[in-house]
């Protein structure tokens, strides 16, 4: 803060529906730097919150997954113009978040609005390489194409508070879903500018809902919720006990789950991992992302049709 | 019937282009002349106005060309996909920005109704390079193996017909893939390719990645024949298509080829007729019927015939017939005056041969280049209007009885390009389709175009695939 003057602090709210309410709940957390610096107080969202968030996803999903593939990749392409416009921002937040220098964090928004770049290439071609034509031994014309599952519940991961979300949140839209998101519980303030980021990137309101509060009291109502059809156990990542839990409640209504990437047969790298809470989700979000991400809220859909006959014989050509 | 539809006229403006008097080629970034100082004109077909002078590139062009794409196939290929992909991504942005500007262009230099070039040619090339940008880091998972590698310096060369489209359907999965290009658009349409070459300046494309070559068909066989070219690419006409396979015959250069066609669009009783009639007046009058695509063949049921003629007829006598640039204009200008004497000597032709001729009354400008759309009926598959591509807005009506019929009739062309089936019957389309030689078939619908599908050409319409997952494999040594 230079000459003297004060700047004016933001109140940082959530992004539901395409508005940025603060939580029904009134609650407010205290959000801090690596080193304990006050940065924000941020809503401390409910369980009503995340209801009405799925209420706002589910509205959106019609009108997100009816899109035309090519639109959406427009979108997740302007979210990437939109991103690199306030960069600097997120270079500050991200450092604060998650204690590092500048040149770091700027490496890794760098790698952020690259990776909303990289899904939205894959909006119009994820189709053409999982998808394809059947050749069924019969009369028949058999094309399985895949759709969005639905309404996903996204757990961000608790380390990564800007690339990690992105690499998270941007398949499973790109597809054609809609999410709920809840944000780095410690590490909030990048989610929620970037939901500033999305209001103003022609993406639908209510396409994606960025909560922020205490990862385990949203996510339990979110897998037990009968509307929403997948969830994203990433943010679970350091607790092997709650990712149990709700991938247990999940199986309710069969929601597709992916869970934390961390392995649970090494028990010495999560232990290494919890010790160090900026790899709690012991991924490294800055390699090849690969497709799983995208196909693991799609479903496959197969019309089969019968090709009739022309005749005996047919043309000879 | 004329009366009840007259219009005010309704130009867009001309004052969003900024056409120079002159312009170089496009080599390493710079503007430069043509070695021997050779230049052309280029005209506006709807008024024989002089558009520009633009260099006519020779040999010595072409082997400046190639080279300065060699040197920067380097570097290019050597890019992470990611950053190709951002090159790529900020032209199609680009492209978007300045559409109108590039519609107009379009539209003076070819004579094609802004309509089409506002509606069509220009959505889908900004549509084109988005959608190659996003293949460029994702090769890996296009199904030729891992790290597929490109093929070196494509040598391109592209129609009048639709010049900006066909650039974008070259260069855009040609730099996805890592390669770079030199490109000669057709001598009547230069235009658009050279502000595609500013566009490339606006977007920080590094030099030489694309060099764009104005001339006629001496340079385009000068880049054919130039040993540093690994890949060629052509659309255009058969005897040329031909002509360059024999010419690549014995070098290890990769070619596509897109070349004629004498489409077919069959119409089946049950087909419901008004939307067929629209589908037969897109299929054949679209860009005054100088689509390699286009439906100029009509094979219609014998039972429906009468119907269907007398509502084609009736709806021909509705187009629009004039000034490209006015926004109520259906049928625009034919690109050239060479052009239009083809067609008009082949519809002599089929006039001398006994088909007998219609077209609709509508009054031609007395300047420019103008053919008014034209149908012949009691066609038989030996007339010459059935077998040879007239590349004009002139249909040819066959009848047939039996969908064996139709097939054997729709297949009996040397060309294999695209054909149309209209009926309500869901499994006859599949069972059609199924049986049609062609690599484009369009259901109740006809010249769908999008760059996720690919496009291109069974027998004498050539070989390979533009467009889609398909269309990379043309440019990656695999």
């Amino acid at each position: 803060m230079s000459d003297g003057r004060l700047s004016v602090f933001k109140t940082y709210k959530l992004y539901v529906g395409g508005k940025f309410p603060r939580s029904e709940s009134g609650r407010v957390y205290e959000v801090t730097d690596p080193k304990g610096k006050w940065l924000a107080n941020v809503p401390q969202s409910s369980r009503k919150d995340a209801r009405d968030a799925v209420v706002a996803a589910r509205k959106a999903f019609g009108d997100w997954s009816g899109a035309t593939a090519y639109n959406r990749g427009q979108i997740l392409y302007r979210i990437a113009e939109m991103l690199e416009g306030r960069r600097e921002q997120f270079v500050r937040e991200v450092a604060d978040a998650e204690g590092l220098s500048k040149s770091k964090a700027a490496a890794v928004v760098d790698a952020a609005i690259d990776r909303w770049v990289w899904y939205a290439g894959w909006t119009d071609k994820i189709g053409q390489v999982v998808g394809g034509a059947n050749p069924v031994a019969g009369p028949f014309f058999n094309l399985s194409t895949p759709e969005p599952t639905g309404v996903v519940a996204v757990l961000a991961p608790q380390g990564s508070s800007l690339l990690g979300l992105v690499s998270v949140l941007a398949p499973v839209i790109a597809t054609g879903n809609t999410a709920v998101v809840v944000a780095s519980a410690d590490a909030p303030l990048p989610a929620l500018s970037l939901g500033e980021v999305l209001a103003t990137s022609d993406l639908p309101g209510g396409v994606v809902n960025i909560l922020s509060g205490r990862t385990a009291e949203l996510a339990a109502p979110l897998a037990s919720h009968q509307d929403v059809n997948g969830i994203d156990l990433t943010g679970a990542a350091g607790d092997a006990e709650l990712a149990k839990e709700l991938e247990a409640a999940a199986a309710e209504n069969l929601k597709r789950v992916l869970r934390p990437s961390v392995s649970r047969h090494r028990p010495e790298k999560e232990a290494k991992d919890a010790a160090r809470p900026q790899a709690v989700d012991g991924s490294d979000w800055s390699a090849d992302p690969g497709t799983h991400r995208l196909t693991a809220f799609l479903e496959t859909k197969t019309v089969w049709h019968p090709t009739g006959a022309l005749g005996a014989s047919g043309s000879s050509y | 019937m004329a009366s009840a539809f007259e219009y005010a006229p309704a130009p867009e403006s001309r004052s969003v282009v900024d056409i120079a008097p002159s312009y170089g080629l496009f080599i390493d970034g710079e503007f430069t002349e043509a070695a021997d100082g050779k230049v052309f004109k280029t005209l506006s077909p709807s008024t024989e106005e002089v558009l520009s002078e633009v260099a006519r590139a020779g040999a010595e062009d072409v082997d400046r060309a190639v080279k300065a794409a060699r040197k920067a196939f380097e570097k290019w290929s050597a890019l992470p996909g990611s950053e190709r992909a951002k090159y790529l991504f900020r032209i199609a942005r680009i492209i978007q920005e300045r559409s109108r500007e590039l519609a107009v262009l379009e539209t003076l230099d070819n004579g094609k109704p802004i309509r089409e070039t506002r509606d069509a040619d220009l959505p889908l090339v900004a549509a084109h390079f988005f959608y190659y940008a996003g293949w460029a880091d994702k090769l890996d998972h296009a199904g030729y193996g891992a790290n597929p590698r490109p093929l070196g310096v494509a040598g391109q060369i592209i129609p009048w017909n639709f010049p900006l489209l066909m650039l974008a359907w070259k260069i855009a999965p040609a730099l996805a893939t890592g390669n770079t290009v030199v490109l000669k658009p057709a001598e009547t349409t230069p235009l658009s390719a050279l502000f595609f070459a500013d566009v490339c300046r606006q977007a920080g494309l590094p030099k030489g990645v694309v060099n764009i070559l104005t001339g006629y068909g001496d340079a385009g066989s000068a880049l054919v024949t130039h040993p540093d070219v690994n890949k060629v690419a052509f659309t255009g006409s058969t005897a040329v298509g031909k002509a360059i396979a024999r010419q690549i015959a014995g070098t290890d250069k990769r070619a596509t080829l897109e070349l004629g066609g004498k489409g077919a669009n069959i119409v089946f009783d049950d087909a419901p007729v008004d939307q067929a009639v629209e589908g037969i007046v897109t299929g054949i009058f679209f860009n005054q019927g100088q689509v390699c695509c286009a439906g100029s063949r009509l094979l219609v049921q014998e039972s429906v015939h009468d119907e269907v003629l007398h509502a084609l007829k009736r709806r021909l006598t509705t187009l629009r017939l004039g000034d490209p640039l006015d926004k109520n204009t259906d049928i625009g200008a034919i690109n050239s005056a060479e052009q239009l004497a083809r067609i008009t000597a082949l519809v002599e032709t089929g006039e001398a041969e006994g088909a007998e001729r219609w077209s609709a009354p509508c009054e031609l400008p007395s300047t420019g280049y103008w053919f008014a759309p034209t149908l012949f009926t009691g066609v038989t598959q030996a007339h010459t209007v059935a077998r040879d591509e007239i590349f004009g807005p002139v249909l040819s009506v066959l009848t047939f009885r039996t969908p064996d019929e139709a097939v054997a009739k729709a297949n009996n062309s040397q060309y294999g390009l695209s054909a149309g089936i209209w009926t309500e019957k869901g499994s006859r389309i599949l069972a059609v389709a199924n049986k049609l030689r062609a690599g484009v078939v369009w259901a109740n619908t006809f010249n769908k175009f999008d760059p996720t599908s690919p496009f291109g050409g069974y027998k004498e319409s050539g070989y390979g695939r533009e467009g889609g997952r398909h269309g990379l494999e043309a440019y990656l040594d695999v």
